[in-house]
Protein backbone atom coordinates (compact mmCIF):
# COMPACT_ATOMS: atom_id res chain seq x y z
CA UNK A 1 0.00 0.00 0.00
CA UNK A 2 1.50 2.84 -0.91
CA UNK A 3 -0.25 4.85 1.86
CA UNK A 4 1.01 3.14 4.71
CA UNK A 5 4.57 3.02 2.62
CA UNK A 6 4.59 7.32 2.44
CA UNK A 7 3.08 7.08 6.75
CA UNK A 8 6.53 4.74 7.58
CA UNK A 9 8.43 6.77 5.80
CA UNK A 10 7.04 9.79 7.17
CA UNK A 11 7.31 8.50 10.96
CA UNK A 12 10.86 7.27 10.41
CA UNK A 13 11.85 11.03 9.24
CA UNK A 14 10.68 11.75 12.67
CA UNK A 15 11.92 8.83 14.45
CA UNK A 16 15.41 9.88 13.54
CA UNK A 17 15.45 13.27 14.54
CA UNK A 18 13.83 12.21 18.33
CA UNK A 19 16.66 9.48 18.49
CA UNK A 20 19.31 12.25 18.05
CA UNK A 21 17.92 14.17 20.47
CA UNK A 22 17.99 11.17 22.65
CA UNK A 23 21.41 11.07 21.75
CA UNK A 24 21.71 14.30 22.71
CA UNK A 25 20.32 13.62 26.10
CA UNK A 26 22.53 10.64 26.77
CA UNK A 27 25.97 12.36 26.08
CA UNK A 28 24.27 14.93 28.42
CA UNK A 29 23.74 11.90 30.86
CA UNK A 30 27.02 10.35 30.30
CA UNK A 31 28.55 14.01 30.52
CA UNK A 32 27.32 14.09 34.05
CA UNK A 33 27.84 10.77 35.23
CA UNK A 34 31.36 11.36 34.17
CA UNK A 35 31.84 14.76 35.52
CA UNK A 36 28.88 14.37 38.68
CA UNK A 37 28.06 17.78 39.30
CA UNK A 38 26.97 18.67 43.01
CA UNK A 39 23.60 19.91 42.30
CA UNK A 40 20.80 18.05 40.69
CA UNK A 41 21.07 16.97 36.69
CA UNK A 42 18.68 20.00 35.98
CA UNK A 43 19.51 23.21 37.64
CA UNK A 44 20.66 24.96 34.53
CA UNK A 45 17.75 24.65 32.37
CA UNK A 46 15.96 27.68 34.90
CA UNK A 47 18.73 29.41 34.16
CA UNK A 48 18.67 28.95 30.28
CA UNK A 49 14.87 29.36 30.12
CA UNK A 50 15.15 32.77 32.08
CA UNK A 51 17.33 33.34 28.71
CA UNK A 52 14.78 31.93 26.41
CA UNK A 53 12.38 34.53 27.81
CA UNK A 54 14.78 36.82 26.29
CA UNK A 55 15.24 34.95 22.56
CA UNK A 56 11.38 34.88 22.08
CA UNK A 57 10.84 38.71 23.24
CA UNK A 58 13.62 39.23 20.89
CA UNK A 59 12.29 36.96 17.99
CA UNK A 60 8.75 38.37 18.35
CA UNK A 61 9.65 42.44 18.25
CA UNK A 62 12.44 41.94 15.93
CA UNK A 63 9.56 39.96 13.51
CA UNK A 64 7.27 43.19 13.80
CA UNK A 65 9.35 45.48 13.03
CA UNK A 66 11.45 43.68 10.22
CA UNK A 67 7.41 42.88 9.08
CA UNK A 68 6.54 46.54 9.45
CA UNK A 69 10.01 47.43 7.43
CA UNK A 70 9.81 45.14 4.61
CA UNK A 71 6.18 46.21 3.73
CA UNK A 72 6.93 49.77 3.75
CA UNK A 73 10.60 49.18 2.19
CA UNK A 74 9.07 46.50 -0.08
CA UNK A 75 6.22 48.77 -1.85
CA UNK A 76 8.52 52.05 -1.76
CA UNK A 77 10.61 50.11 -4.12
CA UNK A 78 8.17 49.03 -6.56
CA UNK A 79 7.37 53.05 -6.39
CA UNK A 80 6.88 54.61 -9.60
CA UNK A 81 9.17 57.39 -7.80
CA UNK A 82 12.41 57.62 -8.52
CA UNK A 83 13.84 59.56 -4.95
CA UNK A 84 11.57 57.17 -3.42
CA UNK A 85 13.10 53.87 -4.78
CA UNK A 86 16.70 54.81 -4.75
CA UNK A 87 17.16 56.03 -1.18
CA UNK A 88 14.77 52.59 -0.13
CA UNK A 89 17.26 50.78 -2.69
CA UNK A 90 20.29 51.89 -0.89
CA UNK A 91 18.51 51.21 2.71
CA UNK A 92 18.10 47.74 1.43
CA UNK A 93 21.63 46.95 -0.43
CA UNK A 94 23.66 48.14 2.60
CA UNK A 95 21.85 46.21 5.15
CA UNK A 96 22.23 42.98 2.85
CA UNK A 97 25.73 43.67 1.41
CA UNK A 98 27.24 44.08 5.21
CA UNK A 99 27.14 41.67 7.84
CA UNK A 100 24.33 41.86 10.88
CA UNK A 101 26.97 41.57 13.17
CA UNK A 102 28.84 44.85 12.27
CA UNK A 103 25.40 46.89 11.52
CA UNK A 104 24.60 44.90 15.50
CA UNK A 105 28.05 46.46 16.97
CA UNK A 106 27.93 49.72 14.69
CA UNK A 107 24.01 50.48 16.31
CA UNK A 108 25.34 49.24 20.01
CA UNK A 109 29.00 50.97 19.88
CA UNK A 110 28.80 53.85 17.67
CA UNK A 111 25.54 55.41 18.32
CA UNK A 112 25.60 56.04 22.18
CA UNK A 113 29.17 58.10 21.44
CA UNK A 114 29.34 61.58 19.82
CA UNK A 115 28.11 63.11 17.55
CA UNK A 116 25.34 60.95 17.39
CA UNK A 117 24.66 60.78 21.26
CA UNK A 118 22.15 58.43 21.29
CA UNK A 119 22.17 55.61 23.94
CA UNK A 120 20.52 52.56 23.87
CA UNK A 121 19.40 49.30 25.97
CA UNK A 122 21.39 46.43 24.12
CA UNK A 123 17.57 44.78 23.45
CA UNK A 124 16.64 48.06 21.65
CA UNK A 125 20.04 47.89 19.83
CA UNK A 126 18.80 44.03 19.08
CA UNK A 127 15.96 44.68 18.20
CA UNK A 128 16.58 47.47 15.84
CA UNK A 129 19.79 45.63 14.09
CA UNK A 130 17.25 42.06 13.91
CA UNK A 131 14.69 44.52 12.11
CA UNK A 132 16.49 46.66 9.93
CA UNK A 133 18.89 43.55 8.59
CA UNK A 134 15.74 40.70 7.90
CA UNK A 135 13.67 43.60 7.17
CA UNK A 136 15.73 44.31 4.04
CA UNK A 137 15.95 40.98 2.89
CA UNK A 138 11.63 40.88 3.40
CA UNK A 139 11.56 44.17 1.22
CA UNK A 140 13.25 42.10 -1.59
CA UNK A 141 10.63 39.42 -0.96
CA UNK A 142 7.48 42.04 -0.73
CA UNK A 143 9.05 43.60 -4.09
CA UNK A 144 9.73 40.37 -6.14
CA UNK A 145 5.91 38.98 -5.18
CA UNK A 146 4.14 42.38 -6.36
CA UNK A 147 6.31 42.07 -9.43
CA UNK A 148 5.10 38.87 -10.59
CA UNK A 149 1.22 39.56 -10.15
CA UNK A 150 0.75 39.72 -13.81
CA UNK A 151 0.11 43.26 -14.96
CA UNK A 152 -3.02 42.53 -16.27
CA UNK A 153 -4.40 42.24 -12.78
CA UNK A 154 -3.18 46.05 -12.55
CA UNK A 155 -4.50 47.06 -15.95
CA UNK A 156 -7.81 45.72 -14.84
CA UNK A 157 -8.34 47.16 -11.60
CA UNK A 158 -6.89 50.75 -13.52
CA UNK A 159 -10.02 49.58 -15.67
CA UNK A 160 -12.52 49.60 -13.13
CA UNK A 161 -11.31 52.85 -11.85
CA UNK A 162 -9.95 51.46 -8.74
CA UNK A 163 -7.52 54.00 -6.15
CA UNK A 164 -4.34 52.85 -6.01
CA UNK A 165 -5.07 51.93 -2.09
CA UNK A 166 -8.15 49.99 -3.02
CA UNK A 167 -6.39 48.37 -5.55
CA UNK A 168 -3.36 47.41 -3.44
CA UNK A 169 -6.05 46.45 -0.90
CA UNK A 170 -8.27 44.25 -2.74
CA UNK A 171 -5.91 42.95 -5.83
CA UNK A 172 -2.17 42.85 -4.83
CA UNK A 173 -1.98 42.33 -1.03
CA UNK A 174 -4.11 39.25 -1.38
CA UNK A 175 -1.99 37.58 -4.71
CA UNK A 176 1.08 38.73 -3.24
CA UNK A 177 0.81 37.45 0.22
CA UNK A 178 0.39 33.72 -1.27
CA UNK A 179 4.12 33.85 -2.67
CA UNK A 180 5.17 36.23 0.57
CA UNK A 181 4.41 33.50 3.26
CA UNK A 182 6.91 30.56 2.43
CA UNK A 183 10.05 33.16 2.34
CA UNK A 184 8.75 35.33 5.40
CA UNK A 185 8.45 31.98 7.18
CA UNK A 186 11.70 31.08 6.51
CA UNK A 187 13.23 35.07 7.29
CA UNK A 188 11.81 34.23 10.71
CA UNK A 189 13.63 31.33 11.25
CA UNK A 190 16.74 32.99 9.95
CA UNK A 191 15.82 36.21 12.64
CA UNK A 192 15.47 33.27 15.02
CA UNK A 193 18.73 31.98 14.56
CA UNK A 194 20.50 35.70 14.61
CA UNK A 195 19.11 36.33 17.56
CA UNK A 196 22.30 34.78 19.55
CA UNK A 197 24.36 37.26 18.33
CA UNK A 198 22.95 40.18 20.93
CA UNK A 199 24.81 37.72 23.50
CA UNK A 200 27.76 39.26 22.32
CA UNK A 201 26.43 42.92 23.16
CA UNK A 202 25.81 41.48 26.56
CA UNK A 203 21.70 41.36 25.84
CA UNK A 204 21.10 38.09 28.81
CA UNK A 205 19.57 35.62 25.97
CA UNK A 206 20.05 31.65 25.31
CA UNK A 207 23.63 31.96 24.28
CA UNK A 208 24.45 34.66 27.03
CA UNK A 209 23.22 32.75 30.15
CA UNK A 210 24.99 29.91 28.78
CA UNK A 211 28.26 31.87 28.20
CA UNK A 212 27.81 32.86 31.53
CA UNK A 213 26.70 29.41 32.92
CA UNK A 214 30.43 28.39 31.17
CA UNK A 215 31.97 30.70 33.14
CA UNK A 216 30.22 30.15 36.24
CA UNK A 217 29.74 26.43 36.50
CA UNK A 218 31.48 24.96 33.56
CA UNK A 219 30.41 21.93 32.77
CA UNK A 220 30.97 23.01 28.98
CA UNK A 221 29.59 20.17 27.24
CA UNK A 222 25.90 19.85 28.99
CA UNK A 223 25.65 23.35 28.99
CA UNK A 224 25.91 24.09 25.02
CA UNK A 225 24.50 20.55 24.28
CA UNK A 226 20.97 22.00 26.27
CA UNK A 227 21.01 25.30 24.43
CA UNK A 228 21.34 23.91 20.81
CA UNK A 229 18.53 21.53 21.63
CA UNK A 230 16.41 24.56 22.50
CA UNK A 231 17.03 26.51 19.49
CA UNK A 232 16.21 23.28 17.83
CA UNK A 233 12.81 22.96 19.57
CA UNK A 234 12.35 26.47 18.72
CA UNK A 235 12.89 26.38 15.01
CA UNK A 236 12.02 22.95 13.88
CA UNK A 237 7.98 23.78 14.65
CA UNK A 238 8.95 27.11 12.53
CA UNK A 239 9.91 24.78 9.56
CA UNK A 240 7.39 22.65 9.33
CA UNK A 241 5.12 25.59 9.29
CA UNK A 242 7.27 26.74 6.46
CA UNK A 243 6.80 23.16 4.53
CA UNK A 244 2.88 23.30 4.99
CA UNK A 245 2.69 26.82 3.43
CA UNK A 246 4.79 25.73 0.52
CA UNK A 247 2.64 22.79 0.35
CA UNK A 248 -0.86 24.59 0.61
CA UNK A 249 0.81 26.90 -2.07
CA UNK A 250 1.18 24.43 -4.78
CA UNK A 251 -1.61 22.93 -4.07
CA UNK A 252 -3.60 26.70 -4.51
CA UNK A 253 -1.80 27.21 -7.93
CA UNK B 1 41.98 63.73 18.80
CA UNK B 2 40.33 65.72 16.34
CA UNK B 3 36.41 67.06 16.80
CA UNK B 4 35.49 66.27 13.65
CA UNK B 5 32.60 64.00 12.63
CA UNK B 6 34.43 61.47 10.43
CA UNK B 7 38.30 61.57 10.89
CA UNK B 8 39.72 60.25 7.51
CA UNK B 9 43.39 60.69 9.47
CA UNK B 10 42.17 58.70 12.17
CA UNK B 11 41.01 56.09 9.20
CA UNK B 12 44.36 56.33 7.37
CA UNK B 13 46.34 55.37 10.37
CA UNK B 14 43.97 52.59 11.23
CA UNK B 15 43.16 51.04 7.62
CA UNK B 16 46.63 48.58 6.82
CA UNK B 17 45.44 46.75 9.91
CA UNK B 18 41.93 46.73 8.89
CA UNK B 19 42.42 45.10 5.54
CA UNK B 20 44.89 42.50 7.13
CA UNK B 21 41.47 41.31 9.11
CA UNK B 22 40.00 41.49 5.48
CA UNK B 23 42.15 39.37 4.31
CA UNK B 24 41.59 36.77 7.07
CA UNK B 25 38.11 37.18 6.12
CA UNK B 26 38.83 36.17 2.59
CA UNK B 27 40.51 33.20 3.59
CA UNK B 28 38.03 31.71 5.98
CA UNK B 29 35.71 32.62 3.69
CA UNK B 30 36.98 30.38 0.54
CA UNK B 31 38.60 27.35 3.03
CA UNK B 32 35.11 27.00 4.30
CA UNK B 33 33.01 27.62 0.91
CA UNK B 34 35.66 24.56 -0.72
CA UNK B 35 34.49 22.47 2.65
CA UNK B 36 30.86 23.67 2.00
CA UNK B 37 30.82 22.84 -1.47
CA UNK B 38 32.38 19.06 -0.77
CA UNK B 39 30.54 18.56 2.66
CA UNK B 40 27.10 19.38 1.10
CA UNK B 41 27.56 17.15 -1.38
CA UNK B 42 28.42 14.19 0.14
CA UNK B 43 25.51 15.14 2.53
CA UNK B 44 23.14 15.25 -0.59
CA UNK B 45 24.67 12.42 -1.60
CA UNK B 46 24.01 10.80 1.63
CA UNK B 47 20.39 11.73 1.89
CA UNK B 48 19.29 10.09 -1.58
CA UNK B 49 21.12 6.71 -0.62
CA UNK B 50 18.70 3.89 -0.96
CA UNK B 51 19.58 2.65 2.64
CA UNK B 52 17.57 3.95 4.98
CA UNK B 53 20.05 4.00 8.02
CA UNK B 54 22.48 6.05 5.96
CA UNK B 55 19.77 8.52 4.53
CA UNK B 56 18.18 9.18 7.47
CA UNK B 57 20.42 9.92 10.16
CA UNK B 58 21.99 12.15 7.47
CA UNK B 59 18.90 13.86 6.91
CA UNK B 60 18.61 14.32 10.68
CA UNK B 61 21.98 16.09 11.23
CA UNK B 62 20.85 18.51 8.05
CA UNK B 63 17.83 19.78 9.74
CA UNK B 64 19.38 19.87 13.11
CA UNK B 65 22.64 21.48 12.05
CA UNK B 66 20.03 23.40 10.01
CA UNK B 67 17.80 24.76 12.69
CA UNK B 68 20.57 26.07 15.20
CA UNK B 69 22.47 28.79 15.19
CA UNK B 70 26.11 29.33 13.69
CA UNK B 71 27.26 31.23 16.92
CA UNK B 72 25.80 28.25 18.89
CA UNK B 73 27.90 25.80 16.84
CA UNK B 74 31.16 27.67 16.77
CA UNK B 75 30.90 27.96 20.69
CA UNK B 76 30.71 24.10 20.71
CA UNK B 77 33.50 23.73 18.39
CA UNK B 78 35.79 26.23 20.13
CA UNK B 79 34.72 25.02 23.84
CA UNK B 80 33.72 21.48 23.88
CA UNK B 81 35.99 19.58 21.52
CA UNK B 82 38.88 20.60 22.95
CA UNK B 83 37.55 19.01 26.40
CA UNK B 84 37.85 15.74 24.77
CA UNK B 85 41.18 16.09 23.32
CA UNK B 86 40.26 17.72 20.20
CA UNK B 87 42.18 21.23 20.33
CA UNK B 88 42.94 23.20 17.12
CA UNK B 89 43.64 27.34 16.43
CA UNK B 90 40.55 28.85 16.44
CA UNK B 91 40.83 30.01 12.88
CA UNK B 92 40.61 26.05 11.62
CA UNK B 93 37.78 25.62 14.07
CA UNK B 94 35.98 28.38 13.06
CA UNK B 95 36.35 28.06 9.37
CA UNK B 96 35.49 24.28 9.67
CA UNK B 97 32.20 25.22 11.45
CA UNK B 98 30.96 28.05 9.48
CA UNK B 99 31.94 25.13 6.47
CA UNK B 100 30.18 22.50 8.13
CA UNK B 101 26.99 24.51 8.78
CA UNK B 102 26.17 26.44 5.49
CA UNK B 103 27.36 22.56 3.90
CA UNK B 104 23.81 22.20 5.16
CA UNK B 105 22.46 24.42 3.15
CA UNK B 106 24.31 23.92 -0.09
CA UNK B 107 23.30 20.22 0.34
CA UNK B 108 19.71 21.02 -0.45
CA UNK B 109 21.09 22.94 -3.11
CA UNK B 110 22.59 19.98 -4.73
CA UNK B 111 19.71 18.16 -3.55
CA UNK B 112 17.20 20.37 -6.17
CA UNK B 113 19.31 19.96 -8.58
CA UNK B 114 20.19 16.48 -9.00
CA UNK B 115 16.09 16.00 -8.60
CA UNK B 116 15.94 18.48 -11.50
CA UNK B 117 18.15 15.74 -13.51
CA UNK B 118 15.71 13.73 -16.06
CA UNK B 119 14.56 10.26 -15.18
CA UNK B 120 15.61 9.24 -18.91
CA UNK B 121 19.36 9.91 -18.47
CA UNK B 122 19.55 7.75 -15.12
CA UNK B 123 17.82 5.34 -17.19
CA UNK B 124 20.13 5.14 -20.20
CA UNK B 125 22.76 5.11 -17.69
CA UNK B 126 21.64 1.61 -16.41
CA UNK B 127 21.55 0.69 -20.13
CA UNK B 128 24.35 1.37 -20.92
CA UNK B 129 25.37 -0.74 -18.22
CA UNK B 130 27.49 2.14 -16.21
CA UNK B 131 28.67 1.58 -12.81
CA UNK B 132 27.45 3.72 -10.44
CA UNK B 133 30.58 5.90 -10.38
CA UNK B 134 30.26 6.22 -13.96
CA UNK B 135 26.92 7.54 -13.78
CA UNK B 136 27.00 10.14 -11.30
CA UNK B 137 30.51 11.55 -12.13
CA UNK B 138 30.09 11.10 -15.91
CA UNK B 139 26.47 11.48 -16.27
CA UNK B 140 24.20 13.44 -13.13
CA UNK B 141 26.87 15.51 -11.94
CA UNK B 142 28.21 17.45 -14.77
CA UNK B 143 24.37 18.70 -15.94
CA UNK B 144 23.44 19.08 -12.59
CA UNK B 145 25.62 21.43 -11.09
CA UNK B 146 26.42 23.86 -13.66
CA UNK B 147 22.70 25.15 -12.76
CA UNK B 148 23.28 25.52 -9.17
CA UNK B 149 26.19 27.76 -9.53
CA UNK B 150 24.02 31.01 -8.80
CA UNK B 151 22.85 29.50 -5.96
CA UNK B 152 25.96 28.44 -4.56
CA UNK B 153 27.28 31.89 -5.48
CA UNK B 154 24.41 33.18 -3.15
CA UNK B 155 25.82 31.77 -0.36
CA UNK B 156 29.43 32.63 -1.02
CA UNK B 157 28.60 36.31 -0.64
CA UNK B 158 26.36 35.47 2.87
CA UNK B 159 29.22 33.13 4.19
CA UNK B 160 31.81 36.07 3.44
CA UNK B 161 29.30 38.28 5.73
CA UNK B 162 28.51 35.40 8.16
CA UNK B 163 32.35 34.73 8.52
CA UNK B 164 31.92 37.68 11.02
CA UNK B 165 30.36 35.40 13.58
CA UNK B 166 34.15 33.91 13.73
CA UNK B 167 35.48 36.87 15.82
CA UNK B 168 33.19 35.25 19.19
CA UNK B 169 35.62 32.96 19.16
CA UNK B 170 38.79 35.25 18.86
CA UNK B 171 39.40 34.67 15.17
CA UNK B 172 41.23 37.77 14.34
CA UNK B 173 39.33 38.82 11.13
CA UNK B 174 37.74 41.77 9.76
CA UNK B 175 35.02 42.76 12.63
CA UNK B 176 37.41 41.35 15.55
CA UNK B 177 40.17 43.95 14.38
CA UNK B 178 37.47 46.78 13.86
CA UNK B 179 36.54 45.96 17.50
CA UNK B 180 39.96 46.32 18.39
CA UNK B 181 40.74 49.24 16.96
CA UNK B 182 37.68 51.15 17.91
CA UNK B 183 38.22 49.86 22.15
CA UNK B 184 41.92 51.05 21.92
CA UNK B 185 40.59 54.50 20.98
CA UNK B 186 37.48 54.87 21.98
CA UNK B 187 36.18 55.66 18.85
CA UNK B 188 34.14 53.31 17.46
CA UNK B 189 32.49 55.12 14.11
CA UNK B 190 35.30 55.03 11.96
CA UNK B 191 36.36 51.58 12.30
CA UNK B 192 32.87 50.33 12.25
CA UNK B 193 31.84 52.02 9.15
CA UNK B 194 34.79 51.45 7.27
CA UNK B 195 34.43 47.24 8.26
CA UNK B 196 30.59 47.77 6.96
CA UNK B 197 32.04 49.75 3.74
CA UNK B 198 34.51 46.94 2.80
CA UNK B 199 31.80 44.17 3.75
CA UNK B 200 29.65 45.88 1.49
CA UNK B 201 32.76 46.58 -1.48
CA UNK B 202 33.46 43.11 -1.86
CA UNK B 203 29.63 41.40 -1.63
CA UNK B 204 27.92 43.79 -3.73
CA UNK B 205 29.38 43.91 -6.89
CA UNK B 206 29.34 39.42 -5.98
CA UNK B 207 25.65 39.74 -5.70
CA UNK B 208 25.73 41.32 -8.91
CA UNK B 209 28.09 39.01 -10.80
CA UNK B 210 25.09 36.46 -9.10
CA UNK B 211 22.20 37.83 -10.73
CA UNK B 212 23.89 37.83 -14.08
CA UNK B 213 24.58 34.07 -13.46
CA UNK B 214 21.22 33.37 -12.49
CA UNK B 215 19.99 35.47 -15.86
CA UNK B 216 21.92 33.62 -18.14
CA UNK B 217 21.13 29.99 -16.26
CA UNK B 218 17.86 31.16 -16.50
CA UNK B 219 17.28 32.20 -20.56
CA UNK B 220 18.50 28.48 -21.07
Amino acid sequence: MPNEDHLLVKIRNYAFLVIGLLAIGIAIGVELTVNPPETAPFDLLPILLRGLAVTIELTLLGAALALVVAIVAGVARSSGHIIVRTITGFYVEVFRGTSILVQLFWIFFVLPLPPFNLSLTPLQAGVLALGLNVGAYGAEVVRGAIGAIPSGQIEASIALNMSPGLMMRRVIIPQAMVRILPPFGNLLIELLKATSLVSLITLSDVTFQGLALRQSVGRTTEVFLLILVIYFLLAYPLTLGVRWLERQRQWAT
Amino acid sequence: MSEQFFDWEYVISFMPKLLEGLVVTIEVTIVAFILAAILGLLMALGRRSSNPWIAQPIGALVEFIRSTPLLVQLFIFFYVLPRYGLRMPAFIVGTIALGLHYGTYTSEIYRAGIDAIDRGQWEAARALNFSPVRTWVGIVLPQAIPPMIPALGNYLVAMFKESAQLSAITVVELTLTARTIGTQSFRFLEPFTMAGVLYFLISYPSSLVVQRLEKRYAGK
